[in-house]
């Protein structure tokens, strides 16, 4: 007996913050930015979002919250990458601890108690129909919200002059510059974008898929996120493909295990860095894919001549 | 990652450390923590150790705790911290503190070092334990009688001696009451991450478990099982307030009587090194309260719990059969010790490979 509605389910759970967290990053490094402090974000946007819902009760108030703190932490980032123009990698990972510490400690009053649920959707009639009833009609906010960011970014990168604009200052910082675009206040914008996706995708973890605050509850899921920028070679398409995979092979490992078929799980934990080697390795073989998309400012600072 | 995390950490505690180390005249007691005390589990039953020891001797000894200290160079660093600023007792309560423990120890031999889950001894160093197996005896036991479909689900952290011990512990204590009992383990390779133990419990459901166990440390699981209307067990500390219709039993560690005989002993001067393998009989392992179950489950659980408290029931008890069918301890014997410690393999019955 397998049950495929419920496979397909938690794979939808398992992957929807992975999918959150990258769909911000992504734009953040097609504006020519590498913020490595998503996993700080994160676990910011989760105790936020739990200690909002906990005092208020509202899970709404709380999503609400966890936007605003990583929103917070991103534009802290942006101050000192573009203002300050310090190492972009050096302050992604120091937004990374910062939150980590910082959640603890605004976190250690909310320990050990029961978080309020952030409700899934309910349509009548239609969240009635057998098989796609909870699979299409019944899933949590959340889920929508991410599915409609991924096409939202897809359409805005590919067809809108906004779009246009970002890929330009993530190209060539000075030509965009002297186009006249504020490369700095562009950057800026993508990075609060990405903050707010973090800000939600920590939502996701402690209102949503485990209702509840435990310190440093995001596990590394920051790091996947960014893993997964890369294997979606910057592509939204290919990102939202990238996340249902990684959440997918994560849990049909566990199914593969509790029937008892032989994969040693070691291997399945370390299965999305892996990819992400092999698209790494892909990308810089194959020229067309390498020139097309890849970022060519990423990383860099941009100081404008005066 | 968390290493980082950990050292930036371990550096901020040390200057709290070095304020709270005041008054002399009182016996100085350090504790070492892996984790926060916020974690609701490992750690934070080592801190309600701690608590009680205060509690009980606060007019004669003064506590220390340092939190998030990573298992390496830190450690030694952290333990040499605390000798140096007078402290006549550590406590070092994770397995990888074991040789920064041995190591500091020589350099400090007029304190007492106690080390949790270790094998490393000295002449002031003492390592303990806890006999975790026992309550899994007993929780296999009601899984059994609670079961529906006769199988449950083991959410495991990493295949390791003592987690493979509760695993066969449980099982046993199951087959006790359903001889066809079944048991799908599922490893998720963390000690913490709420998600994928989330994830774990909800793929055992899925495959029919009515029943989750698990030896990881968060309370993502229990929720899973509220939320799916299965049954569930808590871990490390009492997850009822998480699954109030779901949780039938938690098992609970309880280090405050150890914490306190330790210490009392040095106050004595009575303190001597030795290997301290403790379980309900010692109150190192205490049940919660049996609840959501039919009372004769919970007189079952009772009883099973005195037995072995008393020491009239061993959960190893043979006739034990190896997963290949072969035999591994005769019908009436129990299991050595060091087969016990070192156990690499599983009962007949699990759904799993090593």
């Amino acid at each position: 007996m397998i049950n495929y509605e419920a496979i397909l389910l938690t794979i939808i759970t398992a992957s929807t913050p992975l999918l959150l967290a990258a769909i911000g990053e992504l734009v953040v490094e097609r504006s020519g930015v590498l913020n490595l402090g998503l996993e700080g974000m994160m676990v910011m946007g989760a105790v936020a979002g739990f200690a909002m819902a906990q005092v208020t009760g509202s899970a709404w108030l709380g999503v609400l919250m966890a936007m605003f703190a990583g929103v917070a932490m991103s534009l802290l980032f942006a101050f000192l990458t573009q203002t300050l123009v310090t190492n972009q990698v050096a302050t992604g990972l120091s937004i990374t601890l910062l939150g980590l510490g910082l959640s603890g400690l605004i976190g250690s009053g909310f320990v050990g108690m029961p978080g309020v649920k952030l409700e899934s959707v309910s349509i009548p009639v239609l969240s009635d129909l057998p098989y796609v009833s909870t699979l299409v009609f019944g899933q949590d906010p959340l889920v929508y919200i991410s599915i409609i960011l991924v096409i939202g970014v897809s359409y805005m990168l590919k067809r809108t002059r906004m779009g246009l604009i970002i890929r330009a200052v993530g190209q060539n910082h000075n030509s965009a510059h002297a186009l006249g675009y504020s490369v700095i206040k562009v950057r800026y914008a993508c990075i609060a974008f990405g903050g707010m996706t973090s800000g939600l995708a920590g939502a996701y973890l402690s209102l949503v898929y485990t209702p509840q605050w435990i310190e440093n509850m995001t596990a590394g899921r920051g790091w996947i996120a960014l893993a997964l920028v890369v294997f979606s070679t910057w592509l939204p398409g290919r990102l939202a493909a990238g996340a249902y995979l990684f959440g997918g092979v994560w849990i049909l490992g566990l199914y593969a295990q509790g029937m008892g078929v032989p994969i040693p799980s070691q291997l399945l934990s370390s299965l999305p860095y892996v990819a992400t080697i092999i698209a790494l390795i892909l990308i810089s073989t194959n020229r067309r894919l390498s020139v097309i998309n890849t970022p060519a400012s990423l990383g860099q600072g941009f100081v404008p001549d005066r | 990652m968390r290493k980082f995390f950990g050292v930036a950490a371990a550096l901020l505690m040390a200057s709290a450390v070095s304020v709270s180390a005041m008054a002399d005249d009182k016996l100085k007691v350090g504790f070492i923590y892996i984790g926060p005390p916020g974690d609701h589990g490992w750690t934070y039953q080592h801190d309600q150790g701690r608590i009680a020891l205060e509690g009980k001797l606060g007019n004669l000894v003064e506590t220390v705790f340092v939190e998030n200290v990573p298992e390496s160079q830190d450690a030694e660093r952290t333990i040499t911290r605390l000798a140096r600023q007078g402290a006549g007792l550590i406590f070092t309560t994770s397995f990888g503190y074991m040789e920064p423990t041995i190591k500091v120890a020589e350099k400090f031999p007029e304190v007492k070092f106690e080390h949790a889950t270790g094998y490393m001894q000295a002449d002031n160093v003492s390592t303990y334990s806890a006999r975790f197996y026992e309550g899994r005896y007993v929780i296999g036991q009601i899984a059994a009688k609670m079961s529906k479909t006769g199988t449950a689900g083991y959410i495991g952290s990493f295949p390791i001696p003592e987690v493979v011990r509760g695993i066969n512990s449980f099982l046993l204590g199951a087959q006790s009451v359903n001889p066809d009992f079944k048991l799908k383990v599922v490893w998720v390779n963390s000690w913490f991450d709420p998600g994928k133990e989330a994830d774990a419990a909800k793929v055992l459901i899925s495959q029919g478990a009515d029943v989750i166990t698990q030896h990881t440390d968060s309370t993502g699981p229990v929720q899973v099982a509220e939320e799916q209307g299965v049954y569930a067990f808590g871990q490390a500390s009492d997850m009822s307030a998480f699954a109030p219709n779901a949780l039938l039993t938690s098992i609970v560690n309880n280090w405050g009587d150890y914490y306190i005989e330790r210490t009392q002993a040095v106050l004595d001067g009575t303190w001597e090194s030795g290997d301290t393998f403790g379980g309900m009989s010692a109150n190192m392992v205490n049940m919660a309260d049996f609840i959501n179950m039919p009372a004769d489950v919970a007189a079952m659980a009772e009883e099973t719990t005195a037995a072995i408290t008393s020491g009239d029931l061993h959960p190893f008890t043979g006739p034990i059969y190896k997963q290949d069918g072969s035999l591994a301890v005769g019908a009436g014997e129990i299991l050595d010790i060091g087969t016990m410690l070192g156990m690499n393999w599983y009962v007949k019955g699990v759904d799993d490979q090593l």
